[in-house]
């Protein structure tokens, strides 16, 4: 691995990092369990358009560890894996498709993050009831999910102009 | 950069979404039950009709408090960290839920029939 990529994904992944933190400290005055803003998808979904599937799934588990053992404990990191690996597996299926653009992608991302979510939340649990949850996830997974994918479009086209982040 | 496929999924999402909230909240049915479970096990059935505060606490120092009052159900007190559970609104409707994650406690609203819709059968 070249250094200069081994600079760049720490540095990605440290912005990650801050991102979930902020997000933490914002309220949502909703109270259903994993509703999220999702600003660290906004790293995983640019690096999965700047750099490729690997990269972005290397960063995004890397992000969800290091902010599980910083503000949260082992079993609070299992939602975060559950949330992110699909999510990551669904937004590498629909670029691959090409039929969406960023925005797309991370709606989908963005839904099936907190999909994810519940469902490991429903199994941990061992209930059925939280699947009513579901569809209020969904809706907000689409609005988070398409905010971000606008935001991440912008971001990838103009850091595709600077190559540092073509590896 | 958006596409017209893009618009077509979260149109599509949208709708499916929406007409599944309206759903719920149109065939809401007044629960006659509340079931608290803590890690997946039925811990306490309690009627809605009559008042009563029910703590759970374990070995390690987690502990939840749950109050029946007026027919409504809220968790008045939890010393987990995101509180989600505190600030839930009361419930008193059928399949309605407040969950505190952290300490693995459910409690749900049922109606008391058998044979109600559980996707986790056991």
């Amino acid at each position: 691995m070249k250094t200069r990529n081994v600079a760049m994904y720490g540095m990605l992944i440290a912005l990650a990092f801050i991102l979930s933190y902020i997000e933490s400290i914002i309220p949502i005055p909703v109270p259903i369990p994993g509703i999220k803003i999702g600003l660290a998808n906004l790293v995983v979904v640019t690096a999965l358009f700047l750099m490729g599937p690997k990269q972005a799934f290397m960063m995004s588990m890397i992000r969800i560890v290091l902010v599980g053992f910083t503000f949260g404990n082992l079993s609070t990191m299992i939602f975060s894996f559950g949330g992110g690996l699909l999510s990551w597996l669904i937004m590498t299926i629909a670029k691959r498709w090409n039929k969406f653009s960023v925005t797309g992608v991370s709606i989908l991302g963005g839904i099936s993050h907190n999909a994810g979510q519940i469902l490991i939340a429903m199994w941990v649990v061992n209930s059925g009831v939280l699947i009513y949850y579901l569809p209020f996830l969904i809706i907000s997974g689409l609005v988070t999910g398409a905010v971000i994918g606008i935001a991440g479009g912008l971001i990838i086209n103009n850091l595709k102009k600077i190559e540092l982040f073509r590896p | 950069m958006i596409k017209k496929n893009d618009l077509i999924l979260a149109g599509t999402v949208l709708i499916v979404a929406l007409a599944a909230v309206l759903f719920i909240t149109f065939t809401k049915k007044e629960g006659a039950e509340v079931v608290v479970t803590v890690d997946g096990e039925v811990y306490k059935t309690m009627p809605l009709d009559k008042d009563a505060t029910l703590t759970l606490g374990d070995k390690q120092g987690n502990y939840n408090v749950v109050e029946v009052k007026g027919g409504e159900v809220t968790m008045t007190e939890a010393n987990c960290r995101d509180q989600i559970c505190v600030n839930h609104k009361a419930i008193h409707y059928n399949h309605e839920s407040i969950v505190c994650l952290p300490h693995k406690v459910t409690v749900e609203i049922r109606d008391g029939e058998e044979g109600d819709i559980d996707i986790m059968a056991n």
